[in-house]
């Protein structure tokens, strides 16, 4: 797997959609209102859906399936940023997260659907036509946020958590549309996993292990 | 909050029809939310959405007089048409 | 009775409709908003149970499948919830009673889940007997009920067959899944059996007087049997219960259930009852500053 630079970018993007939407999945049915609930469990499906097309084009240079992929390897082995590893189960957080990670993404699909790889840059223009409706979303929550010290103060927590989710040379950018400043932190890297992953990575995978190589 | 009454239609050219309603504190969260309870699974063509104030409801009516004759009930044709028919038969034969 | 109730109640019973700006006797009013409390309850409470296993679904294809069913659950909540609103109670309070233990809900969402076979057995089964009671809402005597029973119904429908696919996977599968689906069922049966209510003559059931419900429980109950019974015995699953067999004449007959549990349970007591409206209570608790501050526009 090492050698397929294919695939390592695939599954850097597949893996930060997959535990994204795992953690997004955390709020069905506790969420602030039942009607934003229903609406952020979309979100939370569309990510993974996200993610089961990524693992799809990274299953066919691997030789393997897109449930060996999400499940079946290690936690060090998954790509995610550590952003979405994060268990962040109050509202300011999330919205902060989801904000954050909507504008990273932004600027990493755009610089995908450009790139002269043409079945990731179509998929990447399918992820961005759906996405629309989380930025509004996203958009929609930090707005009615924007003047709480709880959100501004997760926002500020999570901002070098957000750069890491984008190649360097996409973090001014990044920087730019949010209004924060890259010099004022230190990023957290992709490359080194939180904790969290390990915990996440246990309970996401506990009835997958349980009978390896079954259907389910 | 404000009650935001969801209109649905289904089909293109159909008539929107009243599905439910979404409490939200404007129309772009009553829009965010209202798309996914009534169209997550693609099944609405479009929504309208109405803050309850704005609806004006009509229930009550004047009913004092006949007034069949605005209606088809109000009309029964088939003794006269048979009058006519059976005369217009008397007569084509009465022509041979 | 006076005589606008009586008139009231002979309407409906030729199959009236009423809407939420008509005049409703007290007494039908009260049933009603008790009765569809319980029923938005019940669709909160239970995304409790089935949360749990979005997060452990061992394929992606799973794990969409049951998001998608508990945020439908979530959505009918959300439907029920707000006829209730507007017949005149707020959603906090609605909360408030749910958390107090004063407002009920269904016996099924107050036990544990154990494996990933009581995920196939509740969305098969326990969703299976849910639509049996929501089909015999659709013509509720008050309309605006039975308006959204239409949607409900229609979602549930995925529900029960994503249920039965995620069981024949596993009957279908190692000796060791096939054993989680009949342990499964054999913890799930009894609360199942007791789930449509004890057997009340339908003459004495207010549900049935007022045409709330067009259905007595133990028809609900007979219904799900005839149904059911077959589907489960046809995989080779055992129901856990040596007295049920069906008459010459199309009944039912099976051991009395456990209705000291029933009532019971649904008085809180479950084994899963506190600890699950202490969790739901937590979150409301938690982010009550998003509906105070943000929200309240």
């Amino acid at each position: 797997m090492r050698g397929n630079v294919r695939a390592e970018r695939l599954l850097a993007i597949a893996d930060d959609e997959l535990i994204l939407g795992w953690r997004d999945s955390e709020w069905t049915g506790i969420a602030p209102t039942l009607e934003e609930d229903v609406a952020f469990s979309s979100i939370a499906q569309n990510e993974i859906g996200h993610a089961r097309a990524l693992y799809e084009l990274a299953a066919a240079e691997l030789g393997t399936d897109v449930d060996a992929l999400a499940f079946d390897r290690q936690p060090d082995e998954y790509r995610c940023a550590p952003l979405v590893e994060l268990h962040l189960l109050d509202w300011a957080h999330t919205i902060a997260r989801r904000y954050l990670y909507e504008e990273a993404d932004r600027v990493r699909l755009a610089a995908l659907m450009a790139c002269d790889d043409a079945e990731l840059a179509g998929l990447a223009a399918k992820i961005d036509r759906e996405e629309t409706y989380h930025r509004l979303h996203a958009e929609l929550w930090a707005a009615r946020l924007r003047d709480e010290p709880r959100f501004r103060a997760a926002v500020e927590e999570l901002w070098p958590y957000a750069l890491g989710v984008v190649e360097p040379d996409q973090r001014a950018e990044l920087a730019r549309r949010v209004g924060l400043r890259v010099e004022s932190t230190q990023t957290v890297q992709r490359g080194q996993h939180t904790p969290e992953l390990a915990e996440l990575w246990n309970e996401m995978t506990e009835v997958r292990r349980s009978a390896p190589g079954a259907t389910w | 909050m404000t009650v935001f009454e969801v209109f649905r239609q289904e089909k293109k050219g159909q008539a929107f029809q009243h599905a439910g309603s979404v409490v939200a504190p404007d129309a772009a969260f009553a829009d965010a939310w209202a798309r996914e309870q009534y169209g997550r699974r693609g099944e609405s063509e479009a929504l309208w959405l109405v803050p309850r104030e704005s609806i004006h409801q009509v229930t009550e009516w004047a009913d004092e007089f006949d007034l069949k004759y605005r209606r088809v009930d109000g009309y029964s044709i088939k003794e006269r048409l048979r009058i006519a028919r059976e005369r217009a038969g008397r007569a084509s034969a009465g022509d041979r | 009775m006076d005589a606008r109730t009586q008139e009231f109640l002979d309407y409906v019973q030729s199959g009236g409709q009423v809407e939420a700006t008509d005049w409703l006797p007290d007494a039908y009013r009260q049933k009603l908003v008790k009765f569809i409390e319980m029923h938005a309850n019940s669709e909160l409470m239970g995304v409790l149970p089935e949360r749990e296993w979005i997060l452990r679904a061992p394929t992606l294809q799973r794990k969409l499948a049951l998001t998608a069913k508990v945020q439908d659950e979530v959505g009918h909540a959300q439907l029920i919830y707000r006829v209730a609103e507007d017949l005149g109670k707020p959603r906090d309070a609605m909360f408030a009673d749910l958390i107090s233990g004063k407002a009920k809900f269904h016996n099924v969402f107050h036990y544990p889940t154990k494996t990933w076979g009581d995920v196939g057995v509740i969305a098969w089964l326990v969703d299976a007997a849910a639509i049996i009671s929501q089909k015999a809402l659709l013509k509720c005597s008050y309309a605006p009920y039975a308006r959204i029973m239409k949607k409900i119904c229609w979602e549930e429908s995925f529900h029960i067959l994503h249920g039965r696919d995620v069981v024949l996977a596993m009957m279908t599968g190692t000796d060791a899944q096939r054993e989680l689906v009949q342990e499964a069922l054999d913890r799930w049966w009894g609360p199942l059996m007791q789930f449509h209510g004890n057997p009340i003559p339908r003459d004495e059931d207010p549900m049935w007087i007022w045409r709330i419900k067009s259905q007595g429980n133990e028809e609900a109950r007979q219904q799900f049997l005839e149904g059911y019974v077959p589907q489960i015995r046809e995989l080779g699953l055992t129901v856990p219960d040596p007295n049920l067999r069906r008459r010459d004449d199309g009944v039912w007959e099976y051991s009395e259930p456990d209705w000291a549990e029933l009532k019971s349970v649904v008085t809180g007591h479950g084994p899963r009852s506190q600890d699950r409206l202490a969790f739901r209570q937590r979150f409301l608790e938690q982010e009550k500053w998003v509906r105070d501050a943000v929200l309240a526009a």
